[in-house]
């Protein structure tokens, strides 16, 4: 097999996985947009505040510790403690089950019935916000996020080995490819099988879809608005803290990592902005065309293609199909 | 008027029984414009309840009082003997009454099923968590209820479109669904918004069958908006008239057809 088909397909084998990343942010939005037609710029910024939250929490580092200390003028910065990962991750899941709440107790409801340009921009306010906050709470240092479930096996790191001895075997090269990427594939799996199940089997599944359906008809069937607005905006919480911790385990945990919703937003016109396959799918040739395109092309341009190829694939999409590979067709009857 | 305070026996041999829900005296304003002004009426157990009216003389502003969409702006609402503290829409679904929308209100998206499957919401019991894990008990719950929905989707004939996404049906099927996803709920009134609206005879004489066999069958209380006086007529045992907001007549259809500010408010009065 020449070397350049090998090349391709371990650059392909990269992309599938950095695509399932985008599609893991992608998630949230599309939670959130199916079941309340907002559309939430701050998903990113929501991954961030998770993560940071999650370090914070694992480390034992005070909130808000900076106001505190120069308030009182005491020099507190740590409780003590490092906790084990899967309590700090249920402690983040009730953070971000607050914060789920909060933004629909001081926001939203407000906003029923306003046009979808204004809920938006208030997510923009929501990001910056929750930016802010991250900042005050955890402070803006870069950290480093490891979780591990039990003493000493954690999240795996570097490379894989078992795939790059297969491969030599049978190329005469080894792949390089992350544990990591692959430890994310398979949560990202697992997480998109247990929404869709959710969301098609159970009655809050089914509540969460008529109210994405029509409002008043969802009041007339007795369903509660708020508390399926919040169980949305919770899941969605959950969706961010699944990728920060992907995203941070991966990169750091810094003030960058809001940026990766900006990624997301190619994604979204690939798959549809309703479809949670859609998402998948879109993050998954967004990610490999990226890659594909950068190792093909990118010598020929002089590189850095995997910056703009995403937007302009997007762009070749609105065109040609707006409503994106999965996004509902409009049924309008005549 | 017929005396009616301790239920009576229809003409064709139905027997109706005490006050079911009472509307006290209800006024509804917006700003300054009155949709609604001091209104009482009562609906009665078993009772098909009409009320009907020329355009804009608030009768849907009625049922969304009725339903909890809109909040009086004076007056009582009493269900089954109880002054009914203010309530959210849901909260209204969840104490058994169902209703139609005159514009439908369906779930585009979903599936016939999936729409009706909807209605029996406020029956469903298991919690979040269980529902979530799709535990033993959530499961059995969810093919009990199944069931319901399977018999309600044979009674109304759309078997066959069982699986169809509802936006895609005729409008005459669409009202059908709507019907269906109101009865899943096994609501102890049944308010519906023009349910013969925009339908051709045909369609119309469905729907008739239809809402005379709920209340036979299953013994349902229905209050229904109607524009046609002939529908109307036929299927209801009493009829409120509405006009301006105000009540003109109240009686069985008999009594409001001689009824003169009824005829007046109809067919126009002459002005000198």
């Amino acid at each position: 097999m020449s070397d350049n088909l090998i090349f391709a397909m371990e650059v392909t084998l990269n992309g599938l996985m950095a695509g399932v990343l985008y599609a893991l942010v992608a998630l949230g939005f599309v939670l959130i947009y199916k079941a309340s037609g907002i559309f939430n710029f701050a998903q990113g910024v929501m991954a961030l505040f998770a993560a940071m939250t999650l370090v914070g929490i694992q480390k034992g580092q005070v909130p808000f510790s900076h106001l505190i200390n120069a308030i009182l003028g005491t020099e507190f910065h740590y409780f003590g403690w490092t906790m084990h990962s899967f309590l700090a991750i249920a402690l983040t899941v009730v953070v971000m089950i607050g914060l789920a709440l909060a933004v629909q107790q001081l926001i939203f409801r407000h906003l029923v019935g306003q046009e979808p340009i204004i809920l938006f921009m208030a997510t923009i306010g929501l990001a910056y916000l929750l930016e802010g906050l991250a900042d005050l709470m955890w402070g803006s240092e870069i950290k480093t996020l490891n979780v591990c479930l039990t003493g000493d096996t954690c999240l795996p790191q570097g490379l894989n080995a078992t795939i790059d001895s297969i491969t030599y075997n049978i190329f005469g090269y080894g792949f390089f490819i992350d544990n990591l990427d692959i430890t994310a594939t398979v949560v990202a799996a697992i997480l998109v099988a247990a929404l869709v199940a959710f969301s098609q089997y159970t009655k809050q599944g089914r509540a969460m879809r008529a109210v994405a359906d029509d409002h008043q008809a969802a009041l007339s069937v007795g369903i509660s608005l708020k508390f399926i607005w919040v169980l949305v905006w919770s899941i969605a919480g959950f969706v961010a803290l699944v990728a920060g911790i992907m995203w941070g385990a991966k990169s750091g945990v810094q003030f960058s990592l809001s940026l990766i919703a900006l990624k997301a937003l190619p994604v979204l016109m690939l798959g549809g902005f309703t479809s949670i396959p859609g998402a998948i799918v879109g993050g998954l040739i967004i990610g490999v065309g990226e890659k594909v395109f950068e190792f093909a092309i990118g010598p020929m341009v002089g590189g850095a293609t995997e910056n703009w190829f995403a937007y302009v694939l997007a762009l070749i999409f609105l065109v040609f199909r707006p409503q994106g590979l999965f996004g509902e067709k409009i049924i309008e009857r005549v | 008027m017929k005396d009616t305070t301790e239920g009576y026996v229809t003409a064709d041999g139905r027997q109706i029984g005490g006050v079911l829900m009472e509307m006290k005296n209800i006024t509804l304003q917006f700003g300054g414009v009155k949709a609604i002004t001091d209104i009482s009426f009562d609906i009665r157990e078993g009772e098909i309840r009409a009320i009907i009216g020329p355009n804009g003389a608030g009768k849907s502003s009625m049922l969304n009082v009725i339903s909890g969409f809109y909040v009086p702006t004076v007056g009582e609402v009493w269900f089954h003997g109880k002054k009914r503290p203010q309530m959210k829409p849901y909260q209204v679904a969840q104490q058994g009454i169902a209703r139609t929308f005159q514009n439908i209100a369906l779930f585009k998206g979903m599936s016939t099923l999936d729409n009706i499957m909807t209605g029996r919401m406020t029956m469903m019991n298991t919690n979040l968590v269980t529902q979530a894990m799709w535990w033993g008990k959530a499961q059995r719950e969810e093919s009990e209820h199944r069931e319901k929905v399977e018999k309600i989707i044979d009674f109304l004939e759309i078997q066959a479109i069982r699986k169809t996404p509802v936006g895609r049906l005729p409008y005459g099927l669409q009202k059908r669904v709507e019907l269906g996803r109101a009865l899943a709920a096994e609501p102890k009134l049944l308010l519906l918004d023009e349910p013969m609206a925009g339908m051709n005879v045909e369609e119309k004489e469905d729907m008739s069958r239809f809402i005379l066999d709920v209340n036979d069958e299953f013994g349902t209380t229905i209050a229904l908006i109607e524009h046609d006086m002939g529908v109307v007529m036929d299927l209801s045992d009493r009829v409120v008239v509405m006009d301006y907001g105000k009540k003109i007549g109240d009686g069985t259809p008999d009594e409001v057809r001689n009824n003169q500010e009824v005829i007046d408010a109809y067919l126009g009065v002459e002005h000198d």
